[in-house]
């Protein structure tokens, strides 16, 4: 018999397509409006064409803000993920006091509000006040976050480590909580090593969070704003301002519509091309032994 | 309604309909033929509508290159888009 087909079910997702179309969509026309115009104020626009693409692409300061941000993702993405694997391997499995504890202690990290954790990490890092500014003080390291770069990048990364590792490490901790127990007894009998287990077992089973992994702290990280201006400010000079802080300058602070809009789409497509080459990458991983 | 506050000018509403017409056109082109995923010069498998993705993303860039690398008209930056969509569509 042949299944009846009812597309009524189409009508259940008019509000999410409602939903997506005010909170999405039409503000992200109004910035493609806004890029070729000159505003004023309400009804005071003037058509510019391609001038602030122009100048924003031609700004010097836009992309040192842009190499660091890149570079700020990568570092990010690059200790996050081994480090949130590891930790998930290392947490007690089943259901237990110990397991509650391990996933409460992960998860409070995630609770904090950003402009909390760049207040918490301020003060932790000052060397007159704070715990980790006046230990490395102790032991002969002048370490100063708001007058050294280096020290101030540093600190708003191990700030970021401190706050999302744990979502990372409570994603994987769900995809290898879904694995059957079948498959660890398999690679017993076979006498596989952990190195195998994990290599042949757990990585390919963890795939699907770790896109989800891979895909969320890179895009919020590309876009960090509260926690590093609350650190840092930006400073010392321009070392810690990203993309985000400098467009909320040129929008806020100067006023700049139509470069700000301009500069938007810019990041917008920046952090669409990322997300698309990282998803491509993680989901074609592994095809091959699927098939 | 108004819709000032959107603040519209004609080439964006221009651009806005080609790529909602371009969407209503993929939908009509997928209902009389569903697409297969296919392997191009493109180091994935894709379907057209991932391939139509991919044109249009590489499009944009495009002319944010042209614009940061030369003062020749945007024109340009359009016709060479429009041959890489077509290439993408086509042999992606």
């Amino acid at each position: 018999m042949d299944k009846v087909q009812d597309n009524r079910a189409w009508f259940l997702i008019i509000p999410v397509f409602l939903i997506v179309a005010f909170s999405a969509v039409i503000p992200l026309m109004t910035v493609v409006n806004y890029s070729v115009q000159e505003i004023f104020g309400p009804g005071q626009t003037f058509f510019v064409g391609t001038e602030w693409f122009e100048a924003v692409l031609k700004d010097e300061r836009l992309h040192d803000a842009l190499v660091r941000q890149i570079v700020y993702s990568l570092a990010v993405l690059a200790i996050e993920i081994p480090l949130g694997i590891l930790i998930a391997l290392g947490m007690p499995g089943g259901r237990s006091a110990k397991t509650s504890l391990t996933l409460v202690l992960l998860a409070l990290p995630l609770l904090i509000p950003f402009n909390v954790v760049g207040t918490i990490w301020q003060i932790f890092g000052r060397g007159d006040i704070g715990l980790l500014g006046a230990t490395f003080r102790a032991i002969g390291i002048d370490y100063n976050y708001t007058s050294n770069s280096a020290h101030a990048w540093v600190t708003v990364l191990v700030m970021d480590v401190w706050h999302w590792t744990s979502l990372v490490a409570l994603l994987c901790y769900a995809g290898l909580q879904s694995i059957p127990p079948a498959f660890y007894q398999a690679a017993k009998i076979d006498g596989a090593s952990k190195w195998a287990v994990f290599r042949y077992i757990q990585l390919p089973k963890m795939r699907g969070v770790l896109i989800i992994a891979v895909l969320l702290r890179f895009m919020d990280s590309f876009m960090i704003y509260t926690e590093p201006f609350v650190l840092t400010g930006g400073g010392p000079g321009n070392s810690t301002t990203f993309l985000s802080q400098y467009l909320t300058q040129m929008a806020v602070g100067q006023f700049d519509i139509g470069k700000a809009a301009a500069f938007s789409i810019v990041y917008f497509l920046i952090v669409l091309l990322f997300s698309f080459i990282f998803y491509t990458i993680i989901t074609r991983t592994g095809e091959g032994e699927k098939k | 309604m108004d819709m000032d506050w959107m603040a519209w000018t004609a080439p964006t509403a221009i651009f806005f309909l080609c790529i909602a017409l371009m969407l209503a056109g993929m939908t009509v082109w997928e209902v009389v033929s569903p697409t297969v995923e296919a392997k191009g010069f493109l180091p994935m498998r894709t379907t057209r509508g991932d391939r139509l993705f991919i044109g249009l993303l590489g499009s944009a860039f495009i002319h944010l290159g042209w614009l940061a690398a030369t003062d020749v008209s945007l024109w340009g930056a359009f016709a060479v888009s429009l041959l890489w969509i077509a290439l993408v569509i086509r042999f992606g």
